[in-house]
């Protein structure tokens, strides 16, 4: 893992030739080391017993050398030789009845070696560790401690302090001095202020013997700032973690056909011209045209439409839509970076850099309060230079009294406490919140857009009134769906056996790709399958037609909403919000699941540039809205809405378009989400306002040069440990 | 008041012990996963004799 670390931020060395070499030797080293490490996600793991088996399994399989379960990450991952495929160690942890899928390791590099959060926790540590110290020294001076005593406490505070300073304060040091170059007086500025002045004045009253230093200060600030700034950190840090699991829970692979021979490739090795096969179940890897086979193909989330589209020899597919019934040949036509789903994914940045930036609280409050602590400070200083006629040693010590009580403890620790309990919150109840901001911009939204298939509903068909079919034809039906593995077929089968119905006895069945399935019944030939092949009336929503001895039956489905869909709709109601329904689907199975949610404003048949003018609309009228989206029809207006969730199924690139993923199939916390964002935004305004409160009380005793260092620790401390304390009451 | 000569070392002695030891957990990725260690301790496999 060094490697793979030091690799990450080379150098940039005097002599480009010289560092090149053992560059590519560390590529090469990369690589083989690469190879043999296999990641799976273990999405049940949770006891000692687990992480035993687990262990225990793949160590008993051939060429593994190593397995080692991480259970905080639900993750094993595996060293093992160059021939043991993720597949067949998916199949033995099967076997010991555990869940696991292949993990692209490739895509969690940047969360395995999280160097920058270490890099602040050590800070932190050191900065814990020298304020406990200095203020158990700073005690002794508070109490009374005289003359030499006093000076040899301040001297060996200074010793521990300044190191101290000088290491922990470094983030905030590089980070004042680049808003500094680019002209912007950014919050860093005066805490980097705070920090230098108060260690400098300190050390020059220790060397005159002065009664007052504020080591402590200094060092208490560098803590508590530090411990803001790891909180925020850990917080993106965990989301995007969690964010690059479902991205590498996708390994970007498919089959080529090679001279006859099946070959598993990377997509990013495929080029156009090639062949690929695309198997039953298997979403399209590449744009292409069919060459072999016939099949029925799943666009829903490219289109909306729920109703599976015909494929055979020349039909044109994308990257990203569903094979479904038989094996598909595909000649390659674009393929990674030109495949139509990365181009939609080039038009989500376009929109997402269109999008005016959300300036969040924060923001704004440093925005007001960096030029109000410089100006008090300068006052102060050029005041009392005046004051006490040219007394500068004076003079600097009250203007740094003023900066370090004005400084924003609990400003850098209001807002990160805040989010980090919120996020942590909705994280348990399955709402993996992608962006900071998008807590604030949630307690805003006063309309809320759903998307249907895969969004609203599950993309899992259910059949209707079953039993309002003659006994005779549902046998007949349940016995041919119950030989594909067609949804539609599949969701018969399973309606039919909870019906109790017993599966007519029929002989010589088989599937025709693309059609349906045939069997023969008495002699006769039965057939279950599309319209025109059963020579059936189509309906105009999702159905299975069944010719049994000349005569048709339709078997009509819906789409089975989200566990939790309706409270959800309903919460949101009744929380006063507009709430519509658009998708790209016909009008009949639209207009039934909104009557099902209760929703009354909603449109059938809309095209993806629709979804976004209809976002484009609702904010013109005044409106913060919510888009809540899966599938590529979506992204445009995911990227556009205020703010957008997008369910852990839909794709790629709609989940880099959604601030927040809602990681269950349950849509429930969707409405709870809005009320933690509210009650985060105001518990962010509140803390605002008790450090504001602190500091109305303790500015003007420094600036008439009555705060001590021990007014300032105490005002520093307690205001920390409030906004902190607020911070955890969010329910 | 002479005590402090001794005080004083002490209490940063055994204060840097702490941070060095801080240091060699961060080094060392001790934090690496919370919850698998504390599973762990449950198992039974190397209760009779030493990992090798």
């Amino acid at each position: 893992m060094t490697l793979v670390e030091d690799f990450g931020r080379t150098p940039v060395s005097a002599c480009p030739a010289c560092a090149a070499a053992p560059a590519a030797e560390r590529i090469a080293a990369l690589r083989t080391d690469r190879d043999a490490r296999i990641m799976l996600s273990l999405p049940a793991a949770h006891c000692a017993a687990c992480i035993s088996t687990v262990e225990g399994a793949l160590a008993a399989v051939p060429g593994v050398r190593s397995a080692r379960v991480n259970l905080t990450r639900k993750r094993v991952s595996i060293d093992a030789a160059p021939d043991v495929t993720p597949a067949e160690l998916i199949a033995v942890l099967a076997a010991n009845g555990q869940e696991a899928h292949e993990l692209d390791p490739g895509l969690l590099n940047a969360t395995e070696t999280d160097r920058q959060g270490r890099d602040l926790l050590m800070r932190l540590g050191v900065a814990f560790f020298s304020m406990m110290n200095v203020m158990l020294l700073s005690v002794a001076v508070w109490s009374g401690a005289e003359a030499a005593t006093r000076d040899l406490f301040h001297w060996i505070s200074a010793s521990i302090a300044l190191p101290t300073v000088i290491f922990a304060g470094q983030p905030f040091f590089r980070s004042a001095w680049a808003s500094l170059r680019a002209g912007r007086l950014g919050m860093d500025v005066p805490i980097s202020l705070a920090l230098i002045l108060a260690s400098s004045i300190s050390v020059y009253e220790t060397w005159m013997s002065g009664k007052h230093a504020y080591f402590d200060a200094a060092v208490m600030l560098a803590f508590f700032l530090l411990l803001g700034r790891y909180l925020d950190h850990r917080t993106r840090a965990v989301a995007r973690s969690a964010a690059e699991e479902l991205a590498a829970l996708e390994v970007p692979r498919a089959i080529v056909i090679e001279e006859g021979v099946e070959v598993e490739r990377a997509i990013s090795a495929i080029n156009p011209g090639d062949t690929v096969l695309v198997r039953p179940g298997a979403r399209m890897p590449v744009d292409g045209v069919v060459i072999h086979g016939a099949s029925e193909v799943d666009r829903s989330l490219l289109t909306g439409e729920s109703l599976p589209v015909q494929a055979g020899i020349g039909t044109l597919v994308s990257a990203g839509e569903v094979n479904l019934t038989g094996p598909l040949s595909l000649r390659v036509t674009a393929a990674g970076k030109d495949s139509s789903l990365h181009r939609m994914a080039d038009l989500v940045a376009v929109a997402e850099g269109a999008k005016t930036r959300y300036t969040s609280l924060a923001d704004r409050a440093a925005r007001l309060y960096s030029p109000l602590v410089h100006i008090l400070s300068f006052s102060a200083f050029g005041y009392w230079m005046w004051a006490t006629g040219g007394d500068l040693r004076f003079a600097i010590n009250i203007s740094a009294a003023v900066l370090i009580i004005t400084c924003p403890c609990a400003l850098g620790l209001a807002v990160p406490a805040v989010i980090t309990s919120a996020s942590g919150k909705l994280f348990r109840r399955g709402l993996l919140i992608k962006d900071g901001t998008a807590l604030e911009r949630l307690a805003e939204v006063d309309a809320v857009i759903f998307d249907k298939t895969g969004t609203l509903t599950l993309g899992v068909p259910e059949p209707v009134a079953l039993s309002s079919h003659p006994a005779e034809a549902l046998a007949v039906a349940a016995a041919l769906a119950a030989g594909s593995s067609h949804p539609l077929a599949r969701a018969l089968a399973g309606g039919a056996l909870t019906d109790g119905v017993t599966p007519a006895r029929l002989e010589d069945i088989r599937e025709v790709p693309g059609h349906g399935i045939e069997g023969v019944r008495n002699g006769k030939v039965v057939r279950l399958g599309r319209a025109d092949w059963c020579g059936a009336k189509a309906l105009p929503q999702t159905a299975t037609y069944l010719n049994l001895d000349g005569q048709t039956h339709a078997f009509a489905f819906t789409d089975r909403p989200r566990p939790g869909a309706a409270e959800a709709v309903a919460a949101l109601q009744a929380a006063g919000m507009r709430v519509e329904l658009l998708s790209g689907d016909s009008e009949a199975p639209v207009r039934e699941l909104a009557a099902r949610l209760g929703i009354t404003h909603w449109r059938a048949g809309v095209l993806p540039a629709e979804k976004a003018a209809r976002v484009a609309a609702l904010s013109a009228e005044g409106r913060r809205v919510l888009m809540v989206g899966d599938g590529l029809n979506d992204t445009a207006a995911l990227a556009a809405a205020h703010v957008s969730i997008s369910p852990a199924t839909a794709l790629d690139a709609a989940r880099v378009a959604s601030d927040i993923v809602l990681l269950g199939q349950d849509m429930a916390p969707i409405a709870d989400a809005v009320r933690i964002g509210r009650q985060s935004t105001r518990r962010m305004v509140e803390n605002f306002l008790i450090s504001g409160g602190y500091n109305v009380v303790a500015v003007p005793l420094a600036l008439v040069g009555m705060a001590t260092p021990l007014a300032a620790a105490l005002a520093m401390s307690l205001s920390s440990i409030t906004v902190s304390l607020n911070a955890m009451r969010l329910k | 008041m002479e005590i402090l000569a001794i005080l004083i070392p002490v209490s940063l002695l055994l204060g840097g012990i702490g941070l060095a030891a801080f240091f060699w957990a961060m080094k060392t990725k001790q934090f690496d996963d919370p919850e698998g260690d504390a599973q762990r301790i449950l198992t039974k496999e190397w209760d009779d004799h030493p990992k090798p």
